[in-house]
């Protein structure tokens, strides 16, 4: 793993061990605080001094939660209980040795790695926006400067105009974390020669697209490293006050953005004449109420009004007239991170990440079906594969991938076939999908594609604002199609008219919600058909997935009789006895599964098909006669 | 409940609304602010606080309808004495999470948006808590339950004991 800085200890005096308890959300509801209490304890009961515990921010890999990263050596233990505390405590922090069985076992040689630098997971990363999550305390100024925290802030107040500012950002060919990829420079550059005044700098903090939490983690883990790349926005292009907007669904990230915020006012890197520089600025945090679209930009603005949170139509541009008809630089928290780093290192040494045209890290949630999921961030340009198979150890359990969906309800599915594709702007639009915010979900072949563009079809159609009739009603009937489909319903004409629908609504919309929302019909039409044929002419759901067309069955010949699946059963609808062979009864039967799950595996008696024919007992029989 | 009563209740309410946004700030910009500030206080958004709210900020009665119907976060009626919200992001979809659903749905009589008859449960989805690589999961009383089953939705609702959450 690269990272981009050295973190260094805050206090003066080095303490013999650190330990870095990860309290994201992830952690935290696989139960870090009672490890975190359980280590405390433990410590305070044997007396030890010179350990300090640190609650940090995400260390990216959450499937393996808790974790707890033990410093000096950056010894990682993984999926952490509190009754591992004292063991913890007694091996390594009393005679230095590793807890080997609680560190990171590799899948198929069986070889332990307990230095996380080493563990394939971030072996491939490379850290610039997350070089600080999970290394320091998030609620602690002290930890935060410690790791050249508002270093850069500095240097572009103390040594830098604001024109020079921009002319480095600009020449790093930083693109816009958010979804579009426009040029963050050229963005600076329109809002610093708008005339008007006030001018405003907002933080698009509006993370809605489900399967997403990058934003949330990095604000989370470095609230600081927001508030600075802001601060060093609104230096250069003029602005005296600005917003972050924040998704309601994140009250931790607010809270930790309200601590930070009192910590950088107190020190005075925010407010009145910062630095002693004569640059003053102010920054409010305006919590969302719950719409999708408000991450379009002119929504969000309407919402920072009070107002319902409907685009309107570009130009002008928020950078001519935004706020309050005001100049106004809306940045995603994913770029305003890469700021200070920019400052600090230079244009050259940024772009000489990424590729041609897509320069420096990018970072992803890597979700779904993989073995991996986490938080990772890697240079712009990397194979998919790389981000699939290495770092996030390909599917689970022998599965086979199927397709990796990226940039959420408005990105598309890369078929497995693609997976030596480099990760950038330009690729991923040639394929039909985009980079997006961050998300990428992996898809394995338990997964319907058609259920898929339902699924993200059910959700635009719920968010669309309503304004423009083709996303309005076009997101409507495409999802009534799709739900057609996946009941069995579907026509040989439905294909047709989706695409149809989709152009209509992706050419007749005012804003990217609508723009977009037909890209998962589209990229699943092009390269899933054989789904969608599955669907429509054999009534088939090849993946299992769609209720309307499996039927769950009891295996005549495997069926033990325990009765297990019957008492699991909510609907009744299993017959049978002690010692007989049971019996599903289709008719009311409601397809949940329940008896699927309760079936042991020793006898694997619950059938689950689609489109086939399995034969099966017409009432209940004796286990082992031959009468059905 | 007599008419009077519901009068006399009605003012409480608006009395109680009024107190509440007493030091809150005013004009049409402040308009989701002070919803945000009810639905904390009171759990939900009533018709009382609508007017209060409309003359505060000088925005019709209607549009504050409007604007806080916009909004999903925003309740016109009180919720449960327990949430439970079923994520239904992507990688909670691609890991089963609707199966959850509708164990939850089976199991507490009620459709999302819904609340149980004896006021005890109220069932939400919600689009995405960022908790992705825990999916499935489901929020109850603000706690995050990870990698969720249907089986796992018993345990869930069977009464709390002590600190565990997965």
């Amino acid at each position: 793993m690269t990272e981009a800085f050295c973190c260094q200890s805050s206090d003066g005096e080095q303490p013999l061990y650190t330990l870095l308890i990860c309290r994201d959300t992830g952690c935290q509801s696989a139960g870090a605080e009672a490890v975190q209490v359980a280590l405390r304890d433990e410590i305070a009961r044997l007396g030890l001094s010179g350990i300090r515990i640190k609650s940090t921010g995400c260390h990216g890999f959450c499937e393996k939660g808790p974790l707890v990263v033990v410093e000096p050596g950056g010894i990682c233990y993984m999926c952490v209980t509190p009754a591992d505390a004292p063991e913890i405590v007694a091996s390594h922090l009393v005679r230095g040795e590793v807890v080997t069985r609680l560190v990171y076992q590799d899948p198929e040689t069986g070889e332990r790695i307990a230095r996380y630098g080493e563990i394939p997971f971030y072996k491939h990363q490379y850290r610039i926006v997350l070089r600080r999550c999970g290394r320091i305390d998030p609620e602690d100024i002290d930890d935060f400067i410690a790791s050249e925290g508002y270093q850069a802030l500095r240097k572009a107040l103390q040594e830098m105009t604001p024109r020079q500012v921009i002319e480095e950002v600009r020449r790093s060919g930083l693109r816009g974390r958010g979804g579009a990829g426009f040029s963050t420079g050229l963005k600076w550059h329109l809002a610093r020669d708008a005339q008007g005044a006030p001018k405003y700098v907002v933080c698009n903090f509006d993370e809605g697209d489900p399967g997403a939490f990058m934003n949330r983690s990095e604000v989370e883990g470095d609230p600081h490293g927001l508030l600075e790349g802001m601060a060093i926005a609104a230096y250069a292009v003029g602005a005296r006050r600005g917003y972050i907007y924040v998704r309601a669904e994140y009250p931790r990230a607010v809270h930790r953005l309200r601590v930070a915020l009192a910590q950088a006012e107190k020190r005075g890197f925010l407010g009145e004449n910062i630095l002693g520089s004569g640059f003053s600025l102010d920054i409010q945090i305006k919590e969302g109420a719950g719409a999708f679209v408000c991450g379009e930009e002119t929504a969000l603005l309407a919402s920072i009004e009070g107002r319902r949170g409907m685009p309107r139509p570009r130009p002008p541009y928020p950078a001519e007239s935004g706020l309050w008809g005001k100049p106004t630089l809306i940045n995603n928290v994913g770029t305003l991170f890469n700021i200070p780093p920019i400052i600090l290192r230079g244009a050259e040494w940024f772009a000489s990440i990424g590729t041609q045209q897509s320069k420096g890290t990018k970072v992803f949630s890597l979700v779904g079906a993989v073995a991996h999921s986490g938080l990772i961030e890697v240079p712009l340009g990397t194979p998919l594969r790389t981000i699939v198979y290495d770092i996030g150890g390909g599917p689970k359990e022998g599965r086979t991938l199927k397709a990796i969906q990226t940039g959420g309800p408005s990105g598309g599915c890369i078929p497995a076939g693609l997976l030596d594709l480099p990760v950038d702007y330009e690729t991923l639009a040639r394929v039909g999908s985009i980079v997006g915010s961050g998300g990428m979900v992996v898809m394995d072949e338990t997964t319907c594609m058609v259920d898929v563009a339902r699924f993200f079809l059910s959700f635009t159609q719920a968010e669309s604002c309503g304004k423009c009739v083709p996303c309005r009603l076009g997101t409507k009937r495409m999802l009534e199609i799709l739900e057609r489909i996946t009941r069995g319903e579907g026509q040989e004409e439905d294909i047709g008219l989706l695409l149809e629908v989709a152009e209509t609504t992706r050419q007749g919309s005012l804003c990217g919600l609508g723009q977009t929302a037909p890209s998962p019909v589209l990229s699943t039409l092009r390269y899933f058909h054989h789904e969608y044929e599955a669907h429509i002419r054999e009534k088939r759901c090849p993946a299992l997935r769609c209720v309307a067309l499996i039927t769950y069955l009891i295996r005549p010949d495997k069926c033990q009789g325990c009765g297990r699946c019957r008492r699991a059963c909510p609907s009744e609808a299993i017959r049978g006895e002690h010692g007989l062979i049971h019996v599903i009864d289709q008719a009311k039967c409601i397809k949940c599964g329940a008896c699927l799950d309760a079936c042991p595996d020793r006898f694997s008696a619950v059938a689950k098909v689609s489109g086939e024919t399995l034969r099966v007992s017409d009432s209940p029989v004796p286990v082992g006669s031959n009468d059905w | 409940m007599s008419p009077r009563t519901a009068r006399v209740q009605d003012r409480a309410l608006r009395g109680s609304v009024d107190l509440l946004l007493l030091d809150e700030p005013t004009g049409p910009q402040a308009l989701i602010a002070l919803l945000q500030k009810v639905q904390t206080e009171l759990g939900y958004v009533p018709e009382e606080a609508i007017r209060a709210i409309s003359e505060r900020t000088g925005v019709a009665a209607s549009e504050v309808f409007g604007t806080l119907t916009f909004y999903t976060q925003f309740r016109l009626r009180p919720r449960g004495r327990r949430v439970v919200r079923v994520c239904r992001g992507t990688a909670c979809h691609v890991r089963g999470g609707e199966a959850v659903r509708h164990k939850l749905e089976r199991i507490l009589g009620i459709r999302p948006g819904e609340t149980t008859s004896d006021g005890e449960y109220t069932l939400e989805t919600v689009a995405c808590v960022g908790a992705c690589a825990r999916a499935p999961v489901v929020v109850m009383d603000d706690l995050v339950y990870g990698q969720m089953t249907p089986p796992k939705v018993d345990e869930m609702l069977a009464p709390r004991s002590g600190e565990q959450n997965d």
